[in-house]
Parts: C-alpha cells; sequence; structure tokens
C-alpha cells in the first residue's frame, strides 16, 4: 500500500518535471507575439534614452566645429579644428587636465585606503555597530555645495572655522586653505562626501567573506598581516575594482564643490574639465570652445568607461 | 559572525571606531549645533561647543533670505516627479528584460548604463541652447525632464536586478491556471515587485535631490532647487556662519533621514547590481 503511493508519487513527479521542462523550451522559445509585446514595452525607455544621448552629443560635435559666440554674433562658419587649437593650446588646459587627474586620483588614493581601514574597523566585533554605520555613511547624503560650504566656511575658514581654531590652539598661524591650496581643499572635501560609498561597499564585500574561511586561516596560523595581504584583500578586489570605477565616473564631473568654493581659481589653480567647459562655454560664452572642450571631455570618460563596461559586464555573465 | 574576542579587544576597537566615525561625522554634528548659535557666538574666538544662548533665529532668517520653502518644493517636485516618470518608463522595460530576455537584452543594458557615463559637460551647452529657445530654462518642469533622464539608466538597471530575482516558475504557474496577462501583472507580479520598486524609488529621489550640476546650471530664482538655494550662500555677506549652517541643516535633515534607511539599496543602486 505504502509501496505503491510512493511509486505514484514518483511517477507524477516525474510527469511533473517533463511538462515542466516543456514549458520552459516554450518559453525560451517566445512566441512572436512575447517578443513583440517585450519590444513594444522596451521601446519608451530604449527611444527616450538614445535621443538623450545622440542629440545632443550629435550638436555638440557640431558647434565644436563652428564659430559661435553669444556675445559677438557676427562671429559664424565653418571653424575647423579652429576651436581644439584654442582649447587645447591654451595653458588652462593643460592645468585642467592635470588638475582632473589630481582630484581623481588624490580622492580615489584617500577613499580606498581610508575605506578599506573603516571596513575593518566596522566589522570587529564592536558595539553601536548599527549607530556606526549610520554616522559612517551620513556624508554620503549631503549634498554637494552644503558639503562644499560647510567645509569652507566652518572648517577650513582661517578666522572661525575649527581648523583654524585648532592651529591657535598649537600656536600655530591659521592656514587660508582656498587660497594656499585650492586644489587640495577641493580633494579633501570630495575625499569626505566620496569616503562612506567606498566604505559601505568595501564593508559589504567584507562580511560575505565567509566565517569558515577565516577561522580556517586563523587555526592554520596566520597572522593578522597574512590574513589580510592572503584572504581578505583577494576576496575584495572585485569590490575595490567597482568603487575605482564607479567612482573614477563621477569624480571626473566634479562641479558643485568647485563651484561654490573657489570658482575655479585663483587664476585656474582648482579648475577641472569638467569646469573649465563650464567657463569657456558658459561664463564666456563662447560656444564654440565650450563645445570642443566638451568633446575632449567626453573622450576622456569614454577610455574610462570601456573599463567599467568590461568589468561590469564579466560580473553580468557571472 | 560571533568571533570569540576578549572584552579588552572589543572595548578597544569599539573606542577607536566611535572616534574615526565621530570625525567622519564631525563636519555635519558642527554644522547642526552652530544652526542654533547666535552669529557672535558661532564666530567667537574661544569657540564653544553647545550653543550657548540657544536660539531659532537662524532659521526665520534664512526663510526670509533665500525663501526656505519655495525651494524645498521645487526640490520635492523635481526628485519624486523624476523618479516617478522614470518608474513610469522604466517598469515595463525591466520587465520585459527580466522576463522575456532576448540575445540583445545584455547590449541594451550595458548601451543603457554607458549613457550614465557621458559627462554631463559634454552635452551641457546644447542643452542649455534648447532650454533657452524652448523657454525651459528655470523651470521645473523643464528640470524634471532633465532628472528623469540622467536618472533612468540606474532606474532600469536597479528594477531589473531586482525582477530578475523573482522566480520565473511562480509566473508560469499563475499561467496555466489560466490567469491573464493583466491578473499576472496585478496579483503575482506586483506583490512581488513592490519592495525592489520601493527601493528604486528611494535611491533616486536621493540622488536626484542631491543632484547639483543641472540644478545649478539650468536654474535660477523661480525654478531653483534646494541645491540652487545653498549655493546662493557661497559668498559670504556679514555675519553669516550661523545662517549659512541653519541653511545647509535644513538643505541636508530631511534626505539623511531618508538615507539611513536605504543603505542596503545604496549599494546595489549605484554598483548596478555588482555587489549585494
Amino acid at each position: 500500500m505504502q509501496k505503491t503511493e510512493c511509486h505514484a508519487l514518483a511517477l507524477r513527479q516525474a510527469q511533473d518535471e517533463v511538462y515542466w521542462n516543456f514549458l520552459r523550451r516554450e518559453e525560451r522559445m517566445a512566441t512572436k507575439q512575447t517578443r513583440a509585446l517585450a519590444r513594444t514595452m522596451m521601446a519608451p525607455a530604449v527611444v527616450v534614452l538614445f535621443i538623450w544621448m545622440i542629440v545632443p552629443l550629435v550638436m555638440t560635435l557640431w558647434f565644436s566645429f563652428q564659430n559661435y559666440s553669444l556675445i559677438n554674433p557676427m562671429m559664424t562658419g565653418f571653424a575647423g579644428w579652429a576651436n581644439y587649437v584654442y582649447v587645447i593650446g591654451d595653458p588652462s588646459f593643460t592645468q585642467s587636465l592635470i588638475n582632473t587627474l589630481l582630484l581623481v586620483g588624490g580622492v580615489l588614493v584617500i577613499t580606498i585606503v581610508g575605506g578599506t581601514f573603516l571596513a575593518l574597523l566596522l566589522d570587529q566585533p564592536i558595539w553601536g555597530q548599527g549607530i556606526l554605520r549610520i554616522l559612517v555613511i551620513s556624508p554620503f547624503f549631503v549634498m554637494p555645495p552644503v558639503a562644499a560650504l560647510i567645509w569652507k566656511n566652518g572648517f577650513m575658514h582661517p578666522g572661525y572655522g575649527m581648523l583654524g581654531h585648532l592651529w591657535k590652539f598649537f600656536g600655530l598661524q591659521p592656514v587660508d586653505w582656498f587660497n594656499q591650496y585650492p586644489l587640495f581643499s577641493v580633494i579633501v572635501i570630495v575625499a569626505w562626501q566620496w569616503l562612506p560609498f567606498a566604505t559601505l561597499i568595501l564593508l559589504t564585500a567584507l562580511q560575505s567573506l565567509s566565517e569558515e574561511q577565516r577561522e580556517a586561516a586563523e587555526m592554520d596560523g596566520a597572522n593578522a598581516v597574512n590574513r589580510f595581504r592572503y584572504i581578505i584583500l583577494p576576496h575584495m578586489a572585485r569590490a575595490i575594482t567597482i568603487v575605482i570605477l564607479i567612482q573614477t565616473i563621477f569624480l571626473l564631473g566634479i562641479f558643485a564643490e568647485i563651484r561654490v568654493t573657489t570658482g575655479g581659481g585663483p587664476g585656474y589653480a582648482s579648475t577641472n574639465i569638467a569646469f573649465l567647459v563650464f567657463r569657456t562655454g558658459i561664463l564666456s560664452n563662447d560656444i564654440g570652445a565650450g563645445s570642443a572642450g566638451g568633446v575632449v571631455a567626453v573622450i576622456i570618460a569614454n577610455i574610462v568607461a570601456i573599463f567599467l563596461m568590461r568589468a561590469v559586464g564579466k560580473n553580468l555573465d557571472a | 559572525m560571533a568571533r570569540r574576542v576578549s572584552t579588552s579587544t572589543k572595548v578597544g576597537f569599539t573606542v577607536l571606531a566611535w572616534a574615526v566615525a565621530l570625525l567622519i561625522f564631525s563636519p555635519i554634528l558642527w554644522t547642526v549645533l552652530t544652526a542654533f548659535k547666535t552669529e557672535a557666538e558661532a564666530i567667537a574666538a574661544q569657540p564653544t561647543f553647545f550653543p550657548q544662548n540657544f536660539t531659532l533665529e537662524n532659521f526665520g532668517a534664512v526663510q526670509d533670505r533665500s525663501d526656505y520653502f519655495k525651494h524645498a518644493i521645487n526640490s520635492i517636485i523635481v526628485s519624486f516627479g523624476s523618479t516617478i516618470l522614470g518608474l513610469i518608463i522604466a517598469i515595463p522595460a525591466a520587465w520585459s528584460m527580466a522576463f522575456a530576455p532576448s540575445k540583445r537584452t545584455k547590449d541594451i543594458l550595458m548601451w543603457m548604463l554607458s549613457t550614465k557615463m557621458m559627462p554631463a559637460v559634454g552635452v551641457l551647452i546644447p542643452i542649455y541652447l534648447i532650454f533657452r529657445d524652448l523657454r525651459l530654462l528655470d523651470t521645473v518642469h523643464g528640470l524634471t525632464l532633465i532628472m528623469t533622464l540622467i536618472n533612468l539608466p540606474i532606474i532600469v538597471w536597479m528594477l531589473y536586478t531586482y525582477f530578475k530575482e523573482i522566480p520565473v516558475d511562480i509566473l508560469e504557474a499563475a499561467r496555466m491556471d489560466g490567469a491573464e496577462l493583466w491578473n499576472e501583472i496585478v496579483h503575482v507580479l506586483v506583490p512581488m515587485a513592490v519592495p525592489g520598486i520601493a527601493s528604486t524609488l528611494l535611491l533616486n529621489v536621493i540622488l536626484a535631490w542631491n543632484e547639483a550640476f543641472w540644478t545649478i546650471t539650468l536654474t535660477s530664482g523661480r525654478a531653483g532647487t534646494l541645491t540652487a538655494f545653498i549655493s546662493s550662500f557661497s559668498s559670504p555677506q556679514g555675519l553669516f556662519l550661523a545662517k549659512l549652517s541653519a541653511a545647509s541643516l535644513l538643505a541636508i535633515a530631511p534626505i539623511l533621514l531618508l538615507g539611513w534607511f536605504s543603505q542596503k539599496q545604496l549599494v546595489r543602486g549605484l554598483t548596478f547590481g555588482a555587489v549585494k
């Protein structure tokens, strides 16, 4: 009696399985109708993004070869490479490019090293972990102009900033950060904003490291340094790559922090490529030259993007 | 996660962690404290930690000077408006990508991601001129449109990673029962998809709220959001540190609270599902 029931059950399960497999194959070879429906549902998003990507980009490219100034309407016509020669040939371009690299590189170093340290620290058994996470993540939710202004006035102001008080406390002359070290000051502010992002992602990666792996390493007598070097760091490598690539995309476009603190100055000391395009195109009303700068910015970002797409693409397969 | 450690080790790590965390949080803490001080106290040669003469007058002054409420309302309209509009466009797209993928789905997703990488300055000038000619400069609806476009790739990606986790078998079971497509969506998909949609909404509202490139370049007085509001404090006028702190606190407080609830989604959304 029991045996037959068992058999019947097994048979039904086998039948079900065949049926489900059939359905799955059906699903895979989706009917024409389903495919048409899928395409229709995707259309709005694809079309809207396509227009958003292509139209302004083509216009930028077009303007970059035109004589086009909002101040001087007499200046018209094909400009050839003149705008590019003008933008790239100007010393401000070289300085902006160097500033961009220093800004991106500086912030990356601070956030990756600091983020790794913080992630390791927050992963330790400590009291109040939840509250600590909230404190550490908070700067990420502060909008860029607020972050820049509270640092500029509350911290870095030589007269009444916190750092000024601290310097005076140790009997030192307060530093006028934004005049003496404009780019460094911007780097500090941006690094403060992005440190939480790096920390949070590295912490998430760290917490997915299995406890057995760590304990096994511990029992094998690996000391803390070796455990970090051979177990933890390789495990976090992918997360670190992702942090670097995603931050780079955002850091190439840093704008508001510069706009509200130094205005790109003194001179061009804290102007990056993004801000240079704004200065040339919008503030100086030179549409042609601003567009040429924009095209250069797109090319730089694309070089970076190729690497990012590879990393994320690989993950999509996995 | 119960690692066995001695109490003294735990105390040591706890003290160190709190010290570092408070150091990172200190600019925000300092801003909050300064917002309730008088201007004279805020710049006193001997700084005070807690406000000695607790005052709310800074908040009133900020409202009178720059009309916080108008900017806050603009921020709410733009961030929620653009996110909801983005969801309306993205939900069908993400749904079909997750449940009826074709050979090209992956390419389309990667291409959408690539639009996010286009630097804003690369298209700033044409957008500025188009907005000028269409009279969209300094309008809330113009800004909402731009914000929808810049966040659309993230919205599609986030929804896609959430939808992909819904087991296809459940949808198939519903289909076998003879449920029609509409029923399938309303009774099966929606209840399973709502948490994912809510997280997507939350993260994108935060991103739109803090966006500071297009809001500063495309708006001035009328349609300015809170990022533009705070930028108007960039040149000091007389005694103003306490007022700046009050304005800063007003601008970040609402989103800081939302942000604390969305840490997990933040990781997932900003890494396009690469880290969960």
